[in-house]
C-alpha cells in the first residue's frame, strides 16, 4: 500500500524539473525535452488519480495526452529545423527578432 | 511493502534522470536521461495497474518521440550549449524558494490525502477495457485526435521541407 500523495509528489517533482529546465536551458532542443518531462509528470498524476477513484477515464486521458504530445513533438521539431535553417543556431538567446 | 520498495526505487531513478537532464550540457545526454525517466515512469504505471498506458509509454514516448529527438539532434549536429550568465539573485532566492514551496505542497498533499492509499495494481487498465472506453464513451475525442495527428503530419511536412523544394517548377511531363 502506497499513499496516493507519494505519486502526486513524484509527479510534482517531475513537473518542477521540467519547469526549471525550461527556464535555465539555452538549447532549444533541451527546452523541448523539458516540456516532454512536464507532460510526463502530469500523466503520472492522471494515472494516480485514476487508481484512487477507481475510474478508467484517467488512463484514457493519458492516452489522449500522449497523442497530443506526439503531434506536438513532430510539429515542434519541424519548427526547430526551420529555425535552424534560417538562423543557423540552436541557442534561444540568438532567436530574438520579437524582442523589443 | 514490495509495492513501496518498488515505487521508491523507480521514483529515485526517475528523479535522478530528471536532474541529470538538467545537469547535462550536451543534448544527446539529456535525451538519454529523458529515456531513463520515461522507462521508469512506465514501471510506475505498471505498479498502479495501468498496463496499456505503460506499454504505450514505452512504445510511443521512449520509442517514437525520443527517436525523433535523437534524429533531430543528429541532423542539426547539436553541440554543447553555451550557458549565458544567470543572475545571482535568482540563484540565492530561487533554490530556497523552490524548496520551501515544494515542501509546503508535499506537506499539504500528505496531510490531505495521506489516508488514501493504492494497492499494487489498483486499477487494471487492460488494452481491452481501455479500447472499449475509447470506442464507446470517448469516440468523439478519439476521432478528433485522428484529425489532430493528420494536421500534425501535414504541418511537419510543410515546415521541415526545404524552401526551394516548394518553389521548384512542376516537372515537365514526359511525352
Amino acid at each position: 500500500m502506497v499513499p496516493v500523495a507519494y505519486y502526486l509528489i513524484l509527479s510534482g517533482i517531475l513537473f518542477a524539473c521540467g519547469v526549471i529546465g525550461f527556464l535555465i536551458k539555452r538549447n532549444i532542443i533541451t527546452i523541448f525535452m523539458s516540456i516532454e518531462l512536464m507532460l510526463n509528470g502530469v500523466n503520472l498524476s492522471f494515472v494516480a488519480f485514476a487508481a484512487q477513484w477507481q475510474h478508467l477515464s484517467g488512463q484514457v486521458f493519458v492516452f489522449f495526452v500522449m497523442v497530443v504530445a506526439a503531434a506536438e513533438a513532430t510539429v515542434g521539431l519541424a519548427i526547430i529545423i526551420a529555425v535552424f535553417r534560417t538562423r543557423e543556431t540552436l541557442n534561444v538567446d540568438q532567436v530574438n527578432l520579437l524582442k523589443l | 511493502m514490495l509495492h513501496l520498495v518498488l515505487f521508491l526505487v523507480f521514483a529515485a531513478i526517475c528523479v535522478a534522470g530528471a536532474i541529470n537532464l538538467l545537469a547535462q550540457k550536451h543534448p544527446i545526454s539529456s535525451a538519454l536521461s529523458l529515456v531513463v525517466v520515461m522507462a521508469s515512469l512506465a514501471v510506475e504505471y505498471l505498479l498502479l495497474g495501468a498496463e496499456f498506458v505503460a506499454a504505450v509509454q514505452v512504445i510511443v514516448y521512449a520509442g517514437a518521440v525520443m527517436v525523433l529527438f535523437v534524429f533531430v539532434i543528429m541532423l542539426l549536429n547539436a553541440g554543447e550549449e553555451e550557458l549565458t550568465k544567470g543572475s545571482h539573485v535568482a540563484l540565492i532566492l530561487g533554490i530556497p524558494g523552490v524548496l520551501a514551496g515544494g515542501l509546503l505542497v508535499a506537506w499539504v498533499l500528505v496531510k490531505q490525502s495521506g489516508a488514501k492509499t493504492v494497492s499494487l495494481g489498483a486499477l487494471p487498465g487492460f488494452p481491452k477495457t481501455i479500447g472499449g472506453l475509447l470506442f464507446h464513451e470517448f469516440l468523439l475525442p478519439f476521432e478528433v485526435t485522428s484529425i489532430l495527428v493528420l494536421i500534425a503530419i501535414m504541418g511537419a511536412v510543410v515546415l521541415a521541407s526545404k524552401p526551394e523544394a516548394q518553389e521548384r517548377p512542376p516537372a515537365r511531363k514526359e511525352s
